[in-house]
């Protein structure tokens, strides 16, 4: 991990007219790092992840990422081409729902063409190879190259959602929920799939889930979030054995109970 | 009062023609680029080229010389009642003939005779945005034209090639304009792609229900989109026209009689007869003459 944060958040507060989405959220994020952010629901999880991943501007707070060249960027002070390239090149953003993120009515190798494609690849056998191999790393058959994912069962949309976001290298993937609406056994698989792909490439994660299970097995950090605000945040590890907020506690006992 | 009714010149008031050739203006400055206008009821159905109708309208002079095609013939229905139509509105001078034409309204076809410095190819287009079948959100097809974001065309050749082991697109093929915006050419055929690139014509295209203008103005560089390893290619033909023994031209294969019997003949019926009172027969116009 690099002494230099990718993502430096600072503030981060969403008011949804009288409502209030998140408030105040502090977040450095290193390469390489996951970091969970859990609590129950409407906390104000995806609220945060939208707003950190550059698809909801806050009310206030700033937002700061590195870009490739070391350069440190104002998130919503880029210009619109800009981070709408960082975006589909340097970050992934995997949604619950596949659908939300993949593109039903293309074949599963164009899915994972896509952002070669929007980076410029104009070689049609290179892409496929690459889609091919990419296919084969998320554990989906390369016969079904040719198929659009709506043949495609849950586990293995949310398998293709997770190859097109990977394709293009990025440094940081966004996460909402990404084993929420699966079976508990296509959950696990899932999971194992995660770990290893984010170990091997060192890739940096920010995951929202209500389940302390994936925190557990996919994050080195975890933030716990209520009412909009973060109330704990720690190794995950500790958070979830040793739990100090009367909140945590009660969240961590429940759920190791079921 | 009579019976007749009274039309301005070309149908249209001259503070709407203002306004479609503000727009046409405007299209022409940004080659490609489609500019909204406020289309208008034209007495006839959206699915005859109201957009093509109301561009052509909008540019024509009682000296112009108008030839109105449709699938590349100038005596189908439409073709037919369009022509009719600007003869009653405007009572300019018509022409089957390309090379005499000042204006040309098409729909699906770009004649075989070069167009000319001077000329002006009016097409009929049903949906002007290329990107609408992959996305279609409107606000988003909006931004990615606006940051050239065209990764998605290449989405839709790569499933042609992946489905039918080639590019099947063959008609409304796109077309990048001047290194900038990816463009429709309407549902014209891709043999006709390479006419457009640095056409000595301006073309023009209007599409009435979607409200669109679009321009290539003379001399612009298009190019259809194509993978490196896929290049892009126009239809072949194996025959030459049966009728006029023409080749390098698009055919059309027309049924001749009730056993099925086929042939090829030129689409582009003016340039068929053209070349057969030019002298030249093909296969099938030399059995008929040795029948005679
Ligand atoms: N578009 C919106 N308009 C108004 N209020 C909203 C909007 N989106 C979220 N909220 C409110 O903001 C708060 C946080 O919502 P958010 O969706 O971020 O929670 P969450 O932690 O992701 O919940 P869940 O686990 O159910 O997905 C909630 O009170 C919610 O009702
Ligand atoms: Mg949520
Ligand atoms: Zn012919």
């Amino acid at each position: 991990m690099s002494d230099q944060p990718l993502m430096t958040a600072r503030g981060v507060t969403k008011i949804y007219g009288e409502r209030i989405g998140c408030e105040a959220v502090d977040l450095d994020i290193y390469p390489g790092e996951i970091v969970a952010i859990v609590g129950e629901s409407g906390s104000g999880k995806t609220t945060l992840l939208n707003c950190l991943s550059a698809r909801l501007a806050p009310s206030a707070g700033s937002i700061y990422y590195r870009m490739r060249d070391g350069r440190l960027q104002d998130l919503y002070a880029m210009g619109e081409a800009e981070r709408r390239f960082l975006m589909r090149t340097d970050w992934g953003f995997v949604h619950q729902n596949p659908a939300d993120g993949l593109r039903m009515g293309v074949s599963a190798g164009a899915n994972v063409g896509e952002r070669l494609m929007a980076v410029g690849e104009r070689h049609y056998g290179r892409i496929r190879d690459t889609a091919l191999d990419w296919l084969e790393r998320v554990e989906i058959s390369t016969d079904r190259i040719d198929d659009r994912p709506n043949a495609f069962s849950g586990g293995m949309r949310q398998r293709l959602q997770i190859a097109r976001n990977l394709v293009t290298g990025p440094r940081l993937v966004f996460m909402d929920e990404p084993t929420g609406g699966l079976d508990v056994s296509v959950q696990a698989r899932l999971l194992d799939l995660l770990r290893g792909l984010v170990g091997e490439l060192g890739l940096a994660a920010i995951v929202v889930t209500h389940d302390l299970a994936v925190a557990r097995l996919l994050s080195q950090r975890i933030m716990v979030m209520k009412d909009g605000r973060v109330i704990e945040h720690g190794l995950t590890d500790r958070v979830l054995d040793d739990p100090r907020e009367p909140y945590t506690q009660l969240l961590v006992s429940s759920i190791l109970q079921v | 009062m009579t019976g007749e009714p009274f039309y301005n010149f070309a149908y249209l008031d001259e503070q709407t023609k203002r306004m479609i050739r503000r727009a046409i203006l405007k299209a022409i400055a940004i080659p490609g680029y489609q500019v909204p206008f406020a289309s208008r009821e034209m007495p006839m159905p959206y699915g005859w080229g109201t957009g093509g109708v109301q561009v052509t309208a909008a540019i024509i002079g009682r000296d112009d010389v108008l030839k109105v095609i449709d699938q590349g013939a100038d005596d189908t229905t439409n073709a037919v009642s369009i022509r009719a139509f600007f003869q009653k509105v405007t009572n300019v001078a018509v022409t089957t003939d390309t090379g005499a034409a000042t204006i040309i309204q098409t729909r699906h076809r770009i004649p075989e005779h070069p167009l000319i410095d001077g000329q002006i190819i009016v097409y009929q287009v049903p949906i002007p945005e290329p990107l609408r079948f992959l996305e279609p959100r409107e606000t988003e097809t909006r931004t990615m034209h606006a940051l050239e974001e065209y990764g998605l065309m290449h989405v839709k050749l790569y499933e042609d090639i992946a489905r039918h082991g080639e590019i099947a697109t063959t008609y409304a093929y796109p077309v990048k304009v001047e290194g900038r915006y990816v463009m429709d050419p309407s549902p014209t055929p891709k043999f006709d792609n390479p006419k457009m690139h640095m056409s000595p014509a301006l073309q023009l295209f209007g599409a009435g229900r979607e409200r669109r203008i679009y321009a290539i103005p003379p001399y612009s560089d298009v190019v259809s989109l194509d993978f490196d390893d896929h290049p892009f290619t126009v239809q072949r033909f194996d025959k030459p026209c049966a009728l006029c023994g023409g080749d390098d031209v698009y055919l059309d294969e027309v049924i001749m009689d009730d056993r099925g019997t086929r042939m090829f003949v030129c689409s582009d019926t003016a340039h068929c007869d053209g070349r057969r009172s030019e002298g030249h027969v093909g296969k099938q116009a030399a059995v008929e003459e040795a029948r005679r």
